[in-house]
């Protein structure tokens, strides 16, 4: 059991990572764990938690602005934003389930240090495209601050960007800016019944070329998609969301519904069933339970046009779907003990993209890659980056790849 | 010029002759410019107060050739900036007399357009309007829209992090492009991203946007195309005062409506641009607003409605909805017109470029005309209303001893007025050498030191754009120390379970 320490204020977190410098300890940063079990296995002395940092510290609706201390519930963030007729547009899963773990547990730090998504990605970007302004102790046990509290800023290096998806490897962060938009009014889905991968990829490349402002495209396979919410098929299911006022949202769905009409039978969703529906595409919902929970779990990003090809190259008895147009797969393998790294890493090399096996037992993770290997150049090149912030390895270290 | 510029290195400038001779065998023929009256054009950026002749210039053809020339001046030490059309509001691409101008202008091929996957693959050389003129045939275009669209290219645009009048909408450069290839200034060739989205490790392209040519030179950009809207509208309203044009404009957005541009000007901005274009624009109003909804027919018209019910309840003074395209474009050829207008009424002006939080708009306003009494230069605003991007106009005469000093005194006293109120120093035109010199207004010596320790990670001798953005240079390995202060208490402050 290794210590923890829990900070209650920024400079406590500095003095921790102080601390750590000089004793030569690695620290593992955690928010609420619900992203622990992602990454390398910890290799750490002690676990530094900031899930006491909490509050949120300045909120200006009209400024479409929040700021809030890197430890504070996503949960809460989103209700208070919801109250405001606002959301996080980025629209942030929920890994916890798939590990097992309650919904809603992650906090404002974790969402943005695994710069997560949801099927929103396609029009709105992901927590990197949100991350206004942050507050930051370096391993070298220095409180820094980038960006600030508007959007349009361009003073100095953007490092919100780099420490988006960082991991807690760069940067343990104490405070972030966010920037917040307007919740749409309402949505609608518009769902086609029984293509095939390659012709979904097909469909969802004329949805999302149209003028319909598709924010959520995604393809359902037959083997998976009766474990979705807020519909009731058997087969494949092709799926579409438009979001926003009332009159438009009933203008867009008739006019993708017309689109989409030689693709095969069109069904549309009302806005309950819609949300249900996404909510369950965002989280992975299929892999969050029963034989499924226990598979290993790849996320995988490639073209749009080109995520269909993945599913010939592997094992049939993989279970996958598709969000972002295509473009992000999910795949869950069947063997418990192999994640079949070999065949996939090699197909997504072959499209250019990237794939993370962001679920895999503690020696799966432990023996080969999780996040993608880099080539030598960019692995040096990252290598010089993680010791710009963090030249002794006090801050996860090993967690996204081994010396980094 | 009152910035002060890294020393010269002598030995470089005395091997010149040397140094042209190899950048010849690297990049034959018209290539290599060393001529003083041939390099003149490449003598100053779009902030045309700072002129420099470089050492050399080098217009490469081929990714083969930037890689060699970076990786030659690495070798020998020699300073490199890169260059795209020169069209930096902030002296981004300034010269440094002892180094080599590295001019992309000859990258100006679009390789891929792939409307399935809604991407161009285009080369950094490209202008902005190209890459939308290329896909408008299908209806496409690339959203990020500087002014200096018709002349600015894509790796400028990223270089800067590139704004324009949509981004509250449709985002920056940064949430633009989706890969790049770019050389460091050891040769290596590095790809990033690609036609698919995030990084599966560290955001390097979040970093490199918005760098100002300081950590590496792009040779291939991929974008992302986006549909045109079906249809846009626009509003036209004047206020009484200021302070009720930002109260509207916080309305608007309050109201759930995020406008796909929308645009303030002060009275002395709608005179000019009035008196210039003849765009109808009221002239007894003290601030006037420009907001256009774009979308689907059925979203505009029910948007602009709303908006207009909003303007009125804000005490407008004039509203008028446009009711035809070309009307539509006449609101907007004012606004356009604006920065040429104000030249047409001033011997010169001085752009300037800060993000205020919206809501400190009228005190800002109020603070500048006061500083504007103080220095006795007249200022006109025009304002990216939408995102609190703040562009105020200096106007003097370059002619007159003292006030251009007293002109940049009295654009960093607005830039460091809008620090103060929560904002920043610039939106979207760069630090460049213009505003180097204020970045410890907004950043600390400890936020500074970090970001240079990350130059350091992609230019371990500081090579690439020296004198730009950072006011203090200092040795990576200078850089690179770690002084361990508190050490040994294990804070028994902290709770620990």
């Amino acid at each position: 059991m290794t210590d923890t320490l829990k900070p209650r204020d920024g400079k406590d977190v500095e003095d921790a990572v102080r601390f750590a410098l000089s004793d030569g300890k690695a620290l593992e940063i955690v928010g609420a764990g619900t992203k622990r079990a992602i990454g390398r296995p910890s290799q750490t002395d002690l676990t530094l938690d900031l899930s006491g940092l909490t509050g949120v510290t300045l909120y200006e609706p009209e400024e479409l602005v929040l700021s809030a201390r890197a430890g504070t519930p996503l949960a809460e963030i989103e209700a208070l934003v919801e109250k405001n007729g606002q959301e996080l547009a980025f629209e942030p899963m929920d890994y916890g389930p798939l590990f097992g773990g309650k919904a809603g547990a992650g906090t404002i730090g974790g969402a943005l240090a695994s710069n997560l998504s949801g099927p929103r990605r396609i029009k709105a970007g992901a927590a990197r495209d949100h991350f206004l302004g942050v507050s930051a102790v370096t391993g070298r046990g220095e409180t820094i601050k980038s960006g600030g509290r508007v959007v349009k800023n361009v003073t100095g290096y953007d490092l919100c960007k780099l420490i988006a998806g960082s991991w807690g490897t760069l940067v343990a962060m104490t405070d972030v800016t966010l920037k917040t938009l307007p919740r749409a009014e309402t949505e609608a889905s518009v769902v086609i019944a029984g293509l095939d991968d390659a012709k979904a990829s097909q469909a969802m490349a004329a949805a999302m070329g149209s003028s319909c402002d598709v924010s959520g495209a995604a393809h359902l396979p037959g083997h998976v998609a009766a474990r979705f919410d807020g519909m009731n098929t058997r087969g494949a299911a092709t799926c579409f969301r438009v979001e926003g006022f009332a009159p438009s949202v009933a203008h867009r769905k008739e006019t993708l519904a017309a689109l989409l009409k030689p693709f095969g039978p069109v069904a549309i969703l009302d806005e309950q069933n819609s949300r249900a529906l996404w909510r369950s595409v965002r989280d992975a919902k299929p892999f969050t339970s029963g034989e499924a929970l226990n598979r290993p779990l790849w996320r995988v990003s490639v073209a749009p046009t080109r995520g269909h090809e993945i599913a010939s190259q592997i094992s049939p008895a993989a279970q996958m779907f598709y969000d972002w147009g295509g473009g992000l797969i999910w795949i869950a393998m069947p063997g418990e003990q192999e994640p079949g790294a070999g065949t996939i890493r090699k197909a997504v090399a072959a499209m250019g993209g990237h794939a993370t096996l962001v679920r895999a037992p503690a020696a799966v993770r432990a023996a080969g890659d999780v996040f993608p290997p880099q080539d030598s150049g960019l692995a040096a090149l990252n290598k010089r980056v993680k010791d710009s912030f963090d030249p002794k390895g006090v801050l996860n270290p090993g967690r996204m790849w081994a010396g980094i | 010029m009152s910035v002060q510029m890294p020393a010269l290195d002598r030995a470089v400038l005395g091997r010149r002759e040397q140094i042209v001779a190899a950048l010849r065998r690297i990049v034959p023929g018209e290539g290599v410019i060393a001529g003083e009256r041939e390099m003149r054009p490449f003598e100053s950026d779009g902030l045309t107060a700072y002129k420099q002749l470089p050492m050399v210039v080098v217009l490469p053809e081929t990714t083969a050739q930037v890689s060699q020339i970076l990786a030659y001046c690495h070798a020998e030490g020699i300073r490199v900036v890169p260059r795209g059309a020169g069209t930096s509001l902030s002296g981004g691409a300034l010269p440094l007399a002892d180094g080599v101008l590295l001019g992309m202008a000859k990258f100006n091929r679009i390789k891929d357009i792939d409307f399935d996957n809604r991407v161009a693959v285009v080369e950094p050389g490209v202008t902005n309007l190209a890459v939308s003129n290329a896909v408008a045939h299908a209806g496409f275009y690339y959203a990020p829209d500087p002014s200096s669209q018709i002349a600015c290219t894509i790796g400028g645009n990223v270089a800067e992090n590139s704004g324009g009048v949509h981004c509250l909408k449709y985002g920056m450069t940064t949430n633009n492009v989706l890969g790049c290839e770019m050389v460091l200034i050891t040769g290596e060739i590095i790809r990033l991203g690609g036609k698919h989205l995030d990084a599966g490790g560290y955001d390097l392209l979040g970093i490199v946007t918005g760098s100002e040519g300081l950590l590496g030179v792009v040779t291939e950009v991929t974008v992302r195309l986006l549909k045109k809207p079906e249809t846009a509208r626009a509003v036209l309203v004047g206020f009484p005062s200021s302070e009720d044009a930002g109260e509207c404009v916080g309305k608007i957005i309050g109201d759930g409506i995020i406008p796909g541009g929308m645009e303030m000007m002060d009275k002395p901005a709608i005179h000019a641009v009035e008196e210039f274009v003849h765009a109808g624009y009221p002239l007894d109003v003290e601030a006037l607003l420009i907001v256009e909804l774009d979308g689907p027919q059925a979203e505009v018209d029910h948007l602009i409605e709303r908006v207009e019910k909003i303007a009125r309840g804000c005490r407008a003074s004039v509203v008028r909805v446009s009711k035809t395209e070309e009307e539509r474009l006449l609101f907007w050829a004012g606004r356009k017109a604006a920065f040429p207008a104000v030249g047409r009424i001033s011997p010169d002006y001085y752009c300037m470029d800060g993000t205020i939080p919206r809501a400190k708009l009228p005190l800002v306003l109020k603070r500048t005309r006061e500083l504007s009494e103080k220095y006795g230069l007249r200022v006109a605003n025009v304002f990216h209303a939408g995102d609190g991007n703040l562009h105020p106009l200096i106007l003097y005469d370059a002619n007159k001893p003292g006030e251009l000093e007293r002109t940049e005194q009295f654009g960093a006293d607005i830039l460091r007025l809008c620090v103060e109120v929560g904002g920043v120093l610039t939106g979207e035109h760069g630090v460049g050498v213009e505003k180097r010199d204020l970045m410890p207004v907004m950043f600390s010596e400890i936020d500074l030191d970090q970001q240079q320790r990350l130059k350091c990670a992609f230019d371990d001798k500081g090579l690439l754009n020296p004198g730009k953005v950072f006011p203090k240079l200092h040795r990576c390995a200078e850089l690179g120390r770690i002084h361990i202060s508190g050490g040994k208490l294990p804070f028994p402050d902290i709770p620990r379970f």
